[in-house]
């Protein structure tokens, strides 16, 4: 389990980043903050944030580092909820044999 | 979503006695495995202890390794025959751990009346709000043995 997932999805200036990589693919930190009405440096803040949870990732390309979505984050943090998901499945399952006769 | 839990099952049986089984903590208890120490009260902590389901073997069986440990609900919305809504500690199961003064997710269940019997909603929230080494802790105790258990759960249910 990486940490900091949660965390890190909790902002809605993060998800919104998140929504537009995952439209976009790579893309650098110019085109990133273009339209968002953040500076460069507060959009490379948050990145980093995601980058920690593992949930984005960069990589140099001539002069520009690209940004782009990190798969294996994302199935990280879903196979937590999944593990979670499925324990209420177990417990709905029991109510439904105590309540249905 | 990829950070809450949903789950929608309707119930072959009456709105009121689903209320029952939910809102009232020892029926509560007998389905859901844990034997609480009172009548849930909007707004109070209720402490108890796990305590295996009395109606599903299965499910028993895999509450079993947890039988004894503490369990504390803080009741946050009881709406008659609508919604009831509790927070806790979703894994909190190390009994030398002080979990008191970190976040709690919230699970709410909501009811509504359906062609043959109830409608339930179940959500979880607030796992953003957890430190991270419990997230870690939960994870690893659900690795493993909490898989494999999952295989008969669905053998079960596909009967």
């Amino acid at each position: 389990m990486h940490v900091d997932v949660f965390a890190a999805l909790g902002d809605e200036t993060r998800l919104g980043l998140i929504a537009r990589l995952s439209e976009n693919g790579p893309v650098s930190i110019v085109r990133l903050s273009a339209g968002t009405g953040m500076t460069r440096q507060a959009v490379t803040k948050h990145l980093k944030v995601l980058g920690h949870a593992n949930l984005v990732r960069h990589r140099r390309h001539g002069r520009e580092t690209l940004w782009e979505i990190e798969p294996e984050g994302f199935d990280t943090a879903r196979a937590f909820i999944d593990a979670m998901s499925r324990r209420w499945e177990a417990r709905l399952e029991a109510l439904r044999n105590f309540v249905e006769d | 979503m990829i950070d809450r839990i949903e789950k929608t099952i309707v119930l072959k049986a009456p709105l009121e006695k689903v209320w029952r089984a939910i809102s009232d903590s020892s029926q509560f208890g007998s389905w859901f495995g844990m034997k609480l120490d009172g009548p849930f009260v909007a707004g109070r902590e209720i402490t108890g202890a796990i305590a295996p389901t009395t109606v599903n073997p299965d499910i028993a069986k895999m509450q079993e390794p947890y039988a004894g440990k503490p369990v504390r609900l803080r009741i946050e919305m009881i709406e008659p025959m609508t919604r009831f809504a509790f927070g806790w500690h979703p894994y909190a199961i190390d009994p030398d751990a002080d979990y008191s003064g970190e976040p709690m997710t919230l699970v709410t269940f909501a009811l509504s009346e359906t062609e043959g019997g109830t409608r339930l909603v179940l959500t979880e929230t607030g796992f953003e709000n957890l430190p991270e080494h419990r997230r870690a802790e939960a994870f690893k105790m659900n690795d493993g043995g909490w898989t494999a258990q999952m295989g008969l759960i669905e053998a079960y249910l596909a009967r």
